[in-house]
């Protein structure tokens, strides 16, 4: 061992710089968000919580087409239609098992009238299994409740679809 | 009736001792992960209570309500009463630490033996919960903990008699009045260093946490324990800290002494001054679990049997020839 290397390790020179390194670095400002006070950002295209979207008539935008269903990976989607009476084709049953939804966001991307959208909700962590298993009106008041940010989010990314 | 009252009374201090320590232990936990936290830019725990103070708490609760699972094939008296003695062994020790020149629980004249003594045996707990175990990772945890332990108490307790050379005395009391005029902490300089580095592999922490050493050992002698029993080891290994930084107080930095001998620090009562000394070696501890990676097994054994050991020997042997040349040994006119 040279006689440098030597006086390094027996002074422990390299411990102290580090332990002042570290004492400094104490006083710096925090590089991690204060997170349920304080939320980062969410992509335009962030994948989130699932949603239906309507009209600004208040008609619903699905078809029900089945693109969706047929696209899904994890077939997490089931939907059954019917022929309302006005010879419009909507769905009767539009179920998402959000167990098993793998949020790839090919829905959204199959979709021909946006209709089903994720948003930039992440948060809908439930205390049981069956909440988790939306149904059509589940997916329609998620619609409602976001469409501002939705339609937003659609519009800035148009651009790049 | 005097027994009764003498009881009682007894009782009285002891609770008056061991729930500050406790209640002082839960926040240390809180402290340690705040400071590793911050070293590393992080906030660290601070949603329960103020600044997360009452985190440990919480934690408490959550190790209370959840179920102990003993092992099927587990030992099962011994693997109950592994955590039990950890943490009995933790709080005893605190019997013999004086928080001023009245103030101590039991004044007796061995202290630095009976606290020698008592941390040494701490190892029993985790050994006999890594035994009773019966799986691998904790049985290895187990004897990692126990070699380890076992190398670095006997560097320590060369330490020690480098302290009660300069002394006379095993009293703690004693060892902290000897200390009025100058800590031990400025002679003795490297034997501080080598004792907070011996501290720091006596109770397992970073850098030689090799008994639980998550990424070979899963948790180490803690692998199979859950709920409160886990937490009683956890309780156990932080007040095992907490004593070991009193320990070095004590022997080093004047225990209750104000630094120095005047009428401004004379203001502050001596308990205060052993706490901060301890809250300073604790974050000392915490800085260290942020900044150093982990030792690997052969150089553990190698700085504590080829390094500290024979230079702590020649300390003693410099020590005793100072103190013997210039006629300065304790006890001595």
């Amino acid at each position: 061992m040279k006689l440098g290397r030597l006086l390094k390790t027996v002074f422990m020179i390299d411990f102290l710089t580090g332990l002042s390194i570290a004492i400094k670095e104490v006083f710096k400002s925090k590089k991690t968000i204060n997170y349920p006070f304080e939320k980062g950002q969410v992509s335009p295209r962030a994948r989130g919580e699932h949603a239906l979207r309507r009209y600004p008539n208040g008609e619903e935008r699905c078809i029900a087409c089945k693109l969706c269903e047929a696209v899904c990976p994890a077939q997490a989607i089931t939907i059954e239609s019917s022929e309302r009476e006005d010879g419009s084709r909507k769905t009767t049953r539009y179920d998402i098992d959000m167990l098993k939804c793998i949020y790839c966001g090919l829905c959204e991307e199959s979709c021909p009238v946006d209709a089903i959208v994720q948003g930039p909700n992440f948060e809908f962590a439930t205390e049981t299994r069956e909440e988790l298993y939306y149904n059509k009106e589940k997916l329609l008041e998620n619609g409602d409740r976001w469409e501002n940010i939705l339609a937003a989010n659609i519009k800035a990314d148009t651009p790049y679809r | 009736m005097d027994s009764i009252y003498i009881l009682i009374n007894e009782t009285y201090k002891i609770l008056f001792l061991l729930i500050p320590v406790l209640v002082t232990v839960a926040m240390i936990v809180w402290l340690d992960r705040r400071v590793w936290a911050f070293v590393q830019k992080r906030r660290g725990p601070n949603v329960v209570g103020p600044f997360g103070l009452l985190q440990s708490v919480a934690d408490a609760l959550k190790y209370i309500f959840k179920e102990i699972i003993i092992p099927a094939s587990s030992n099962k008296v011994i693997f109950v009463i592994a955590p039990i003695i950890t943490m009995t062994l933790a709080l005893v020790s605190w019997a013999v630490i004086p928080f001023s020149e009245n103030l101590v629980l039991a004044d007796i004249n061995v202290g630095i033996l009976y606290l020698f003594a008592v941390s040494s045996l701490g190892v029993y707990g985790i050994i006999m919960g890594g035994w009773a175990s019966n799986s691998k990772y904790p049985f290895l945890g187990a004897i990692r903990s126990a070699a380890q332990m076992v190398s670095y108490e006997v560097s320590i307790g060369v330490i020690i008699i480098n302290v009660l050379l300069c002394v006379g005395s095993l009293n703690l009391n004693d060892i902290v009045l000897a200390q009025q005029n100058m800590w031990f902490v400025v002679p003795l300089f490297p034997m501080f260093v080598i004792f907070f580095i011996s501290a720091l592999a006596e109770t397992n922490r970073p850098p030689f946490d090799l008994p639980e050493a998550e990424a070979e050992l899963v948790a180490g002698y803690q692998t199979e324990y859950s709920g409160m029993m886990y937490a009683m080891f956890w309780l156990g290994e932080y007040a095992n800290i907490l004593l070991m930084c009193a320990m070095g107080s004590i022997l080093f930095l004047g225990g209750w002494l104000p630094p120095v001998d005047s009428e401004i620090f004379a203001f502050i009562p001596s308990p205060f001054w052993l706490i901060f000394k301890i809250l300073f070696l604790f974050i000392l501890f915490a800085l260290i679990k942020a900044i150093v990676p982990r030792y690997r097994y052969d150089q553990l054994m190698k700085l504590g049997w080829k390094i500290f050991l024979p230079f702590s020997l020649i300390w003693v042997i410099l020590t005793a020839g100072y103190l013997l040349y210039f006629n300065m040994l304790p006890g001595q006119i």
